[in-house]
């Protein structure tokens, strides 16, 4: 894969997030976008005077919006400056986070603000989602995003009684941290003695994926400002360095390639490289935190053992053995994850922003109880795609 | 000129609905709501660089100031800033053709906003001409709560 090391160090300088929710009828979409970038911002201790350039990036027709980064100058800030808009799915947010390290990385600008956002109140997904599939292959053939492809691997793996559990305790885990969590869509505060109860009565969508396993349509936007090394140094005193990222794309529909490749997935091909190329020989010993983009328990669970390129069962051990908690050996989603709040387009940034408060040691009371020197986050889109971003605490590798 | 063979080229028919909804902020709803029940044009001013816009923002782009609470009411009269004619007919737009579109700038305002004009003749359209708005007898809940200007008489 051809790949350079970067031309200059580029850090994470601000972080704004809204308070994620169902509804946001109080503001229209320029309106919450510009809570975020006045967040991040403040955050920075920056104006709009100081930032270079804007990449901002939604889901494609989610909103029903045309060009959504052009109406959103009322609030984005992005008038008079440079702009992209970005729009990869799911992934989008780390995306938006990969082409910001890299516009400055190169060179090009100084200070570059990461926009992401999404209103899935207002708009309808389907007309979005529908046109994922090929019209001549696949759109009779299609059926909705949802699928419970995992839970039947993991059952049929580790047999229905483990992986129902392991998948239910995956859930109240990340109900737990997201009941910490202030930006929080759901937040339940789920009890271990409703496991069983859960396993039963939560209203199955499909097979055993159930309704308490899956993420919500959320509504919020997330800001990440990005800032060359020098720069980083002039503006905080915590810049968060983002060592290196990587994305890795595979159409799994009818139309191009499937089968024709190995089965491995996106995540773990993207770990395998990503670690490969850093020297990283045991992610789950090297990285204090990991946030994930997990639409689904089950997803959640089943990923794990991809990422940290885990043999076995060991990634049910640790689901089983808490591991994945606030103070177990590998804290995954503090923030409570997608399944805690997904809008869509900004949910993916969110991950990289919320390892980057980790980093920083100020996230609040979701932050974890030991210091933090290497995070990592992920992104998830389409029909298997992957964006996979390393933080760290030093300038020391 | 380049001929294609398509002959035997099947094409996919298809259709999609696009069903939406839209939050218009505390802003924009005080904008629609102070029309309907008062028959007021309301602007916000960014008290930084002195601006009045109509239709209001909850922040000026340029200055990135929080206008959201600075309300200044407006002038039902102002001026047509630009205009076009509309020469077709279609089952989306709001009035037969021709009929007049125009950017008007309220008395008290710094940015136009679009709205018919009636009551003289396309082709006797000019920039610059004094128009007076006419609300509608019914709301809509809507811009169209104002029905369309007409020239100043």
């Amino acid at each position: 894969m051809a790949y350079r090391k970067k031309n200059r160090n580029v850090g994470i300088v601000g972080i704004g997030e809204t308070k994620f929710s169902s509804h946001r009828e109080d503001v229209n979409q320029p309106e919450m976008i510009h809570e975020a970038v006045r967040q991040a911002l403040d955050d920075a201790g920056l104006t709009m005077n100081d930032v270079d350039c804007v990449v901002h990036g939604n889901m494609e027709l989610f909103e029903m919006v045309h060009q959504p980064d052009m109406w959103h100058t009322l609030g984005s800030g992005a008038f008079g400056r440079d702009s992209f808009r970005l729009t990869t799915g799911g992934t989008t947010g780390g995306t938006l986070a990969g082409a910001a390290d890299n516009l400055v990385a190169s060179g090009m600008y100084d200070v570059v603000m990461a926009i992401g956002f999404e209103k899935l109140q207002e708009g309808h997904t389907t007309g979005g989602i529908t046109n994922m599939a090929d019209p001549l292959w696949a759109r009779k053939l299609q059926s909705g995003a949802l699928t419970a492809q995992a839970a039947v691997k993991l059952i049929t793996e580790f047999g229905e009684e483990r992986a129902r559990r392991a998948a239910m305790t995956y859930r109240i885990i990340m109900d737990k941290h997201a009941c910490k969590n202030p930006n929080s869509h759901r937040a339940f505060g789920l009890e271990w003695d409703q496991m069983d109860d859960l396993m039963t009565t939560s209203p199955p969508l499909i097979g055993e994926l159930r309704l308490i396993h899956m993420c919500s349509q959320s509504d919020g936007a997330c800001v990440v400002i990005f800032a060359s090394e020098e720069k980083a140094k002039q503006i905080t005193d915590k810049p968060v360095w983002v060592r290196d990222h990587i994305t890795v794309h595979r159409e799994e529909t009818l139309n191009l390639c499937n089968n024709y490749y190995p089965t491995e997935t996106t995540h773990k091909f993207a770990a395998e490289q990503l670690y490969a190329r850093n020297n990283i020989t045991n992610p789950l010993e090297y990285f204090d935190v990991f946030e994930m983009y997990d639409p689904s328990a089950w997803w959640g669970l089943d990923w794990i053992r991809d990422f940290f390129l885990l043999e076995g069962d060991e990634h049910i051990k640790l689901v089983e053995n808490h591991e994945i908690m606030m103070d177990g050996k590998m804290p995954i989603n503090p923030s409570g994850g997608v399944i805690a709040a997904n809008p869509i387009g900004a949910t993916a940034l969110v991950r990289v922003a919320e390892a980057a408060k980790q980093v920083r040691g100020n996230a609040g009371p979701h932050q974890i109880p030991r210091p933090v020197n290497h995070a990592l986050a992920s992104s998830f889109g389409g029909t298997m795609w992957t964006v996979l971003m390393m933080l760290e605490k030093e300038l020391n590798w | 000129m380049a001929t294609f063979d398509t002959s035997d080229c099947y094409v996919v028919e298809g259709k999609l609905a696009l069903p939406y909804t839209y939050f218009a902020g505390r802003v924009g709803s005080t904008f629609i709501t102070t029309l309907r029940d008062q028959r007021k044009i309301m602007g916000v001013k960014c008290n930084a660089c002195g601006k009045v816009f109509v239709p209001p923002r909850q922040t000026c782009e340029r200055c990135m100031e929080d206008i959201r609470n600075n309300w200044v009411a407006l002038s039902d009269t102002g001026e047509v800033v630009n205009f076009t004619v509309v020469r077709y007919d279609d089952k989306h737009l709001p009035r037969k053709a021709p009929f007049v579109l125009a950017m008007i700038k309220l008395d008290g305002a710094d940015t136009p906003m679009a709205h018919i004009v009636e009551g003289i003749d396309p082709e006797n359209m000019t920039e610059g001409l004094k128009v007076k708005a006419v609300f509608a007898d019914q709301t809509t809940n809507t811009i169209l709560d104002i029905d369309h200007f007409e020239p100043v008489k």
